[in-house]
């Protein structure tokens, strides 16, 4: 699949690309090899390896490999790529390198649904959190799109990214609203806002498998549309492409993406943000490497910033979303400054 | 050339009218905020009262229960708008207003700070979250210099920095007792419920400078509005006069949130509602801080007498709630597209 998207390009530049996707690959595999052997009690190389193959449900290691461990290292790898898939669609989609989930309001709408969720309905458990997370996440997306794209000339990215801001400060302050004057749910809650991959077992992944299975394959096939629109709308539709339908592919994916692992791991900032800009320095503007590129790097930077936060706080953890933003912050700011990143 | 005469003398005087509506209908919720409540006052006696020929019971109602939390909400919305409509007409750029790039967020991180780390509660709130508003935009200005500021890089960094201060706000609101923890949700949310006359008195003091040096500088927008290369040809000099009016506009977001605390919103929606309803195509600093003022305060009227009993909202939740569907409805019935 991948030889078949990179014919169009020239091949001096091909080799390299693939070799740095090889690369990233490996490091990738490196975090997840890191992910399942690092934690807050100090197991021995042969431990693990023991546990991943011959599984003993008696021994306490091996549990906490296979119950702990192997379901963090999953969510950070899924929604690390979902959260890399969405922020290239995105900033693809409204041409505005400042989109991104946070942003857009669609954390903010998952946000709103998981308060309403745990207030109203009582759930108290991420397995419940993650429908509404979805449910939320997928609401955001239709509002700030639909309104976003009213009016005589559509969606242009101002206004989409306008939109966005409205909808997250309209969300915030009910989900505020709900909050001052419930402390059981703010008590529960404050803990799911910051972003983690703590506390995720097995089930969180089989819910939500089948969601992002279905945006990987929409956000990769998205490369070609998202080249067109790069272009303007008017040179895509002369292109040959149906703009419309190809936005609203787009933004059925980043609402899959988003979703899912926002209500897997909470409200993670940046690392959608971060990562597309990032991987736009190595790849250049192609969406046909772009896409995998972000989907690669993504998880990874998740994961080792979920690794420094078990490692710096001992024998407490930071919580991932407090790492990327840490990490991701400075990094995003030197980017910033760097001439390449244009408005 | 006397259409484009006609033109411009209608715009001044459309200018003039919708100011001069936009203060009477402050003073109007200005006077209602003070009339209304579990003790109704009439006006005329409101009015006898701040003139000091009140009676006992209305001196205490009007001069020290109603009229701090008046005055804060009046002060704080006319800053917030003032500053939204700076950032946004200096950086051109609709969304930059003190709440999307970070300068609220570091006024609310300080407050957090004081509230949870260090257990300080009081006067001293305010003055951090003024210094931490301050300090903040001092570091967005100098990570976006390079060679100048342009508005496009300093809006980008200044997302950076209040996603790290979002982040590092939700983790600290993680590691304290749920009932300080919400506290300070209602600090960063924005409240006036608790504002006496320390924090309106610090206000009032700020802005008799600030404002008055806003809108003289402000001037000057016109023809930075030309382009940096037109605006030094007519002898502007463009990067001093842009970090000025920055300055400004920060200080000015500081003093607000030093009062009730980031209320959503405000600072973001005045320019664009100003705009419209001069038709004048960008937003009059003037109008925009008197849209400011009149939001927060009739925000702040609904956060009170909302909900039936003793239940009170922050004021950031209605701000919210209600100002967001009206950026909305502009965007949405907007013809331009709100390209600028």
């Amino acid at each position: 699949m991948l030889r078949e998207t990179t014919t169009g390009l020239p091949r001096r530049r091909r080799a390299p690309l693939g070799l740095g996707l090889v690369l990233g690959l490996v490091a990738l595999g490196l975090a997840v090899v890191g992910s399942v052997a690092v934690g807050a009690k100090g197991l021995p190389p042969s431990v693990v390896l023991d546990a991943l193959l011959h599984h003993d449900p008696a021994d306490p290691d091996h549990l906490i490999i296979w119950q702990v461990r192997v379901p963090r290292t999953l969510v950070g790898l899924l929604a690390g790529a979902a959260l890399g898939l969405a922020g290239v669609i995105i900033q693809g989609v409204t041409r505005n390198p400042l989109a991104d989930p946070g942003i857009l309001g669609v954390n903010a709408g998952a946000s709103l649904c998981v308060v309403v969720a745990i207030s109203v309905a009582g759930i108290d458990s991420m397995t419940g959190y993650v429908w509404f997370a979805f449910l939320g996440a997928a609401l955001a997306a239709v509002v700030v799109y639909g309104v976003g794209s009213l009016g005589r000339d559509g969606a242009t990215p101002l206004k989409i990214a306008l939109t966005g801001a409205a909808c997250e400060a309209a969300f915030r302050s009910l989900t505020t609203g709900i909050l001052v004057s419930d402390n059981a749910t703010y008590e529960q809650f404050r803990f799911w806002q910051v972003g983690s991959l703590a506390g995720r077992d097995a089930a969180v992944v089989t819910q939500a498998l089948p969601f992002l299975i279905a945006g990987f394959v929409l956000a990769l096939a998205s490369a070609r549309t998202l080249n067109g629109l790069a272009l303007g709308d008017d040179v895509a539709r002369g292109l040959g492409q149906n703009v419309p339908a190809g936005r609203a592919l787009c933004a059925l994916a980043v609402v899959v993406l988003c979703g899912t692992a926002t209500a897997m791991a909470g409200p993670i900032a940046f690392v959608g943000l971060m990562v597309p800009h990032a991987a736009r320095l190595i790849t250049g503007p192609d969406h046909r490497w772009l896409l995998p590129y972000s989907m690669v790097l993504a998880p990874l930077v998740l994961l080792v910033a979920d690794i420094i936060g078990r490692l710096v706080a001992q024998p407490g953890e930071l919580q991932v979303g407090i790492v990327t933003a840490a990490i991701g912050a400075p990094v995003f700011i030197a980017l910033v400054r760097r001439k390449r990143v244009r408005g | 050339m006397t259409t484009v005469m006609a033109v411009q003398r209608r715009t001044a005087r459309r200018t003039a009218v919708v100011t001069l509506v936009l203060a009477a209908a402050v003073l109007a919720v200005f006077l209602l905020a003070l009339s209304i409540g579990d003790f109704p006052i009439a006006l005329p006696d409101v009015v006898r009262t701040l003139f000091g020929n009140g009676t006992v019971r209305d001196n205490y109602i009007v001069l020290r229960l109603r009229l701090p939390r008046a005055l804060a909400g009046l002060l704080a919305g006319f800053a917030f708008g003032l500053s939204g409509a700076l950032f946004q007409r200096v950086l051109r750029n609709p969304l930059a207003s003190p709440d999307v790039i970070g300068v609220t967020a570091g006024s609310s991180l300080a407050a957090v700070l004081c509230l949870i780390t260090f257990g300080v509660t009081g006067a001293i709130v305010p003055a951090a979250a003024l210094v931490g508003g301050l300090v903040t935009s001092v570091l967005i200005y100098a990570l976006a210099w390079r060679r100048g500021v342009t508005g496009h890089r300093l809006v980008l960094v200044g997302i950076g920095v209040a996603a790290l201060a979002a982040s590092a706000m939700s983790y600290f609101l993680t590691r304290s007792d749920v009932r300080i923890a919400t506290q300070a949700l209602v600090w960063i949310t924005g409240s006036f419920a608790r504002v006496s006359w320390t924090e309106v008195r610090m206000a009032a003091v700020f802005l008799v400078v600030l404002v008055p040096a806003a809108l003289l500088l402000g001037r000057a927008l016109s023809v930075l509005q030309l382009g940096d290369d037109a605006a030094k040809g007519l002898g502007l000099r463009v990067e001093r006069v842009r970090l000025g009016l920055l300055a400004l506009a920060a200080e000015l977001c500081g003093v607000a949130t030093s009062v009730g605390g980031p209320i959503a919103f405000v600072a973001l929606v005045s320019g664009p509602i100003a705009t419209r309803v001069l038709r004048t195509g960008r937003p009059g600093l003037l109008p925009s801080a008197l849209v400011g003022a009149l939001i927060t305060l009739l925000a702040d009227f609904a956060a009170q007498h909302l909900l039936s009993g003793t239940h009170q909202l922050p004021v950031g939740v209605v701000t919210g709630a209600v100002g967001a569907p009206y950026l909305l409805f502009l965007l949405a019935t907007a013809n331009r597209g709100g390209r600028s």
